[in-house]
């Protein structure tokens, strides 16, 4: 396949998964803002884990709700906004137009064409939970019709290499944030902020059933990190992603991919034959920062390898 | 030089005979028409307005901001043309586009007919559209212009004329395809009633012709589209045609030149191409050879092409061919490569350049049409009889300027087809652009594109000024009443 066209196949996913990660964010952070309305830190979350405080502040000067959704779900100068990320999807699905099957262009042109009537709607804090829900669900009706109709080939490998890179990225990067935040609190307030800190990020990630259903127990900051970092059985879990980007990369063709694939196994090695306590015993932050500089280098490996070869 | 008679506002209708009986090809269609009631004739044109926006939607052109196409409309009454003037038609594109490849082949070698006399040397050699780069240059089979689209049209005598050969890129021969879809489509039962030539083959004759030029040590070549990008006006074309050969669309950044040869960029490491169907000017192919500042070409392709280690189809330099000026001399060049009479006319051209023949047409420009020399689309022509007084001083000022920069045509009197407009079904002017292929043989499939002038009157069918398109019927057999 021309790398040009697997690029376009892998930032088309990358985008329609970031949109989704964002709106899982948003949602979350807009509902703890609610929780304790004084503190600014819950809204700050969504603008750090995607890497975009400073540009934020510099525009926008305060957090506030509407001040913060607007920019990330909206914002056409904020390059990482859902309406970018769903233009970019759109962009990159026109170009690989007769590579990709009907439905899923016509999903991707379609999210397209209503994230321009939000767009010209505007939002507000009132609004902003059925258009973060209309997110979520446009990004599973793009996997799904991806899933459900395309040929198993590097079209649709380089799609899902986009998708889970993209997930584990962000599964790392809003782990890392929180736990940054929770140590960061004051300890006579530990417990009882601890707890809707930590059920706010398994809720952002869909985990929130997940954990009661394996632990059936209080939520501790070691379960929580074993769940997303570690558990092969929970899909937005780095393990999983890694799961998948392994058996991905295993089958694509050619053997331009010899550096990504070793770099992968290497980190799914790593989260295989981890526990939770050697993590803790690192330092959970030291480890996830480790991993989030891991992932950007496998980013950086496949684009060598695949997606600007020779 | 053939005289054509000149307009008389009575033109050739191809289904009405005068005196309003119907000719024999359009015979079974003018009974089915007659019992199709006029609203359910209005319900299929929506219907098909509808089916190819969706098409044009999910694959068409693309370039504003709401990612809306624009559609080129689209007439569900066929233009039918007899198995006998097929024939002729046939016969006169491939004889036509055989000499222009000689024609080509000479004046990049020998230039026998410049030697000859025949054309005026200077007319070739400081022409624009002629490239230095390629004298000497052998290329394989000795063809130029692999894929041409001859503009043809009916005059009120009955005879086809050709009006320009496209030898660059032409395009359109995707409507051509999907106009055949969409009439299959919407009325099934006119293709049982009718004995009609297939043209869906045609993306694998285009591709057997790529691969029959490619360099000759190659047995099993890679043939590529080359386009300038998805906001090119005709990029719904160039990714129909590869994804219906089965080849890669790339654009320049996805090629490179390595070691002599000529590379795409694949996921599985640089693959070999050996046959580029570009669908970019000369211009913009090499930054290195040509216009520095593009950014759409492959840097060194010109010098793997000069090798003979990729074949650029078509040709570079074949520009020269098509230009107005040289025109006028196609029906020499038949005489002299293939020592054959034209089968095709030409319309009858004065060039300006000629004192006598800028002195004849300065007293009659409001009977004649007056063209730039390069110019293509419908684009900054004078037609005479459907300007103002003042339209023809201020053309008059511009001949003057540079005179050889134009020359002049009757006007001709396009034939008609009926069409469904908004008043019900009424006659309008068309033309045709059959696509001849040349590689290991001379060919075409039997169709072309039909254009049709939509607004009442107009003789321009170019798409950019408001032309639609129809399907063109070929019959097996001719019908006989």
């Amino acid at each position: 396949m021309l790398s040009r066209m697997a690029g376009c196949l892998y930032w088309m996913a990358r985008n329609m998964e970031r949109a989704e990660n964002t709106a899982r964010l948003l949602d979350v952070s807009l509902q703890m803002s609610l929780l304790h309305a004084s503190s600014q830190d819950d809204l700050l979350v969504p603008l750090d884990v995607t890497g975009s405080t400073a540009d934020f502040l510099r525009r926008h000067h305060t957090p506030t709700p509407q001040a913060v959704l607007h920019y990330l779900a909206l914002d056409s100068e904020n390059p990482g906004s859902i309406y970018n990320c769903m233009r970019n999807a759109r962009e990159n699905a026109h170009v690989v137009r007769v590579k990709i099957t009907t439905e899923m262009w016509e999903q991707v042109n379609g999210t397209w064409l209503e994230m321009r009537e939000w767009h010209a709607r505007g939002l507000d804090t009132r609004s902003a939970s059925s258009f973060l829900e209309w997110v979520r669900e446009r990004s599973h009706l793009f996997r799904g019709a991806g899933y459900g109709t395309m040929l198993r080939n590097d079209t649709f490998h380089f799609s899902r290499l986009g998708t889970f890179i993209e997930r584990a990225d962000n599964t790392a990067r809003i782990l890392n944030v929180k736990t940054k935040q929770i140590s960061d609190n004051e300890p006579e307030a530990e417990n009882i902020l601890d707890y809707y800190q930590w059920a706010a990020l398994l809720r952002s990630v869909s985990g929130f059933e997940a954990y009661r259903d394996i632990y059936r127990d209080s939520i501790t900051p070691e379960r929580v990190a074993e769940l997303l970092i570690l558990r092969q059985d929970m899909p937005r879990s780095l393990r999983a992603c890694f799961g998948e980007i392994n058996k991905v990369l295993g089958r694509i063709e050619g053997h331009a991919g010899r550096s990504a694939r070793r770099r992968a196994s290497e980190i799914q090695a790593r989260l295989t034959y981890s526990s939770i306590e050697d993590i803790f015993a690192d330092g959970l932050e030291q480890t996830l920062d480790s991993l989030i500089d891991d992932i950007i280098l496998l980013g950086n490996t496949i684009h060598h390898s695949y997606l600007e070869a020779a | 030089m053939h005289r054509i008679t000149p307009l008389d506002h009575t033109h050739y209708d191809e289904m009405l005979m005068p005196g309003q009986d119907t000719r024999p090809s359009y015979q079974r269609f003018a009974n089915w028409l007659n019992q199709a009631p006029l609203a359910w004739l209005r319900d299929k044109q929506s219907e098909a307005d509808t089916l190819f926006r969706r098409v044009g939607i999910t694959f068409a052109v693309y370039g504003d901001e709401s990612g809306s196409e624009r559609l080129i409309p689209f007439d569900t009454i066929p233009r039918i043309i007899s198995a006998s003037e097929w024939k002729t038609l046939e016969a006169g594109c491939i004889q036509r586009v055989t000499a222009l490849n000689r024609f080509l082949h000479d004046i990049y070698h020998e230039q026998d007919i410049l030697k000859a006399g025949i054309i005026p040397p200077e007319q070739i050699l400081t022409n624009a559209g002629y490239q230095l780069a390629m004298q000497g240059i052998d290329l394989p089979r000795q063809v130029y212009a692999h894929i041409a689209g001859v503009d043809i049209i009916r005059h009120n005598d009955g005879g086809f004329y050709v009006l320009e050969d496209n030898l660059r890129t032409p395009s359109g021969v995707s409507y051509m395809l999907e106009n055949r879809k969409m009439m299959m489509r919407l009325f099934p039962e006119l293709f049982a009633s009718h004995d009609i030539t297939p043209v869906e083959h045609y993306p694998n004759m285009l591709l057997d012709t790529l691969r029959s030029v490619s360099p000759a040590e190659v047995d099993n070549p890679t043939v590529v589209v080359l386009t300038p990008g998805q906001y090119n006006s005709a990029y719904f074309e160039h990714a129909f045609l590869a994804s219906q050969m089965g080849v890669e669309l790339v654009e320049g950044q996805d090629l490179f030149v390595k070691n002599g040869y000529v590379y795409m960029r694949t996921t599985s490491g640089p693959q070999r191409v050996d046959v580029i169907y570009r669908r970019l000017d000369d211009a913009y192919l090499d930054p290195l050879a040509f216009n520095p500042g593009s950014m759409l070409g492959v840097p060194g392709l010109m010098s793997v092409y000069r090798e003979g280690r990729v074949t650029v189809c078509n040709a570079v330099g074949t520009g020269v061919a098509d230009d107005k000026s040289i025109y006028p001399y196609v029906p020499d060049m038949i005489r002299f490569y293939l020592g054959e009479e034209p089968i095709l006319h030409n319309v009858p051209t004065w060039q300006l350049r000629k004192p006598d023949d800028l002195a004849y047409v300065l007293d009659h420009l409001s009977e004649l049409v007056v063209k730039e020399v390069h110019g293509a689309g419908g684009y900054g022509m004078l037609v005479g009889p459907a300007s103002t007084q003042a339209e023809i001083e201020a053309y008059r000022l511009r001949i003057l300027e540079d005179p050889a920069n134009f020359i002049a045509q009757p006007t001709l009197s396009l034939s008609t087809c009926p069409t469904f407009v908004e008043s019900g079904i009424a006659p309008r002017h068309i033309d045709l652009r059959p696509f001849v292929l040349s590689g290991k043989k001379v060919q075409l499939v039997a169709g072309g594109l039909t254009r049709v002038a939509l607004r009442e009157g107009s003789l321009v069918v170019n798409s950019s000024q408001g032309g639609g398109t129809k399907d063109t019927w070929i019959l097996k057999e001719d019908i006989t009443c």
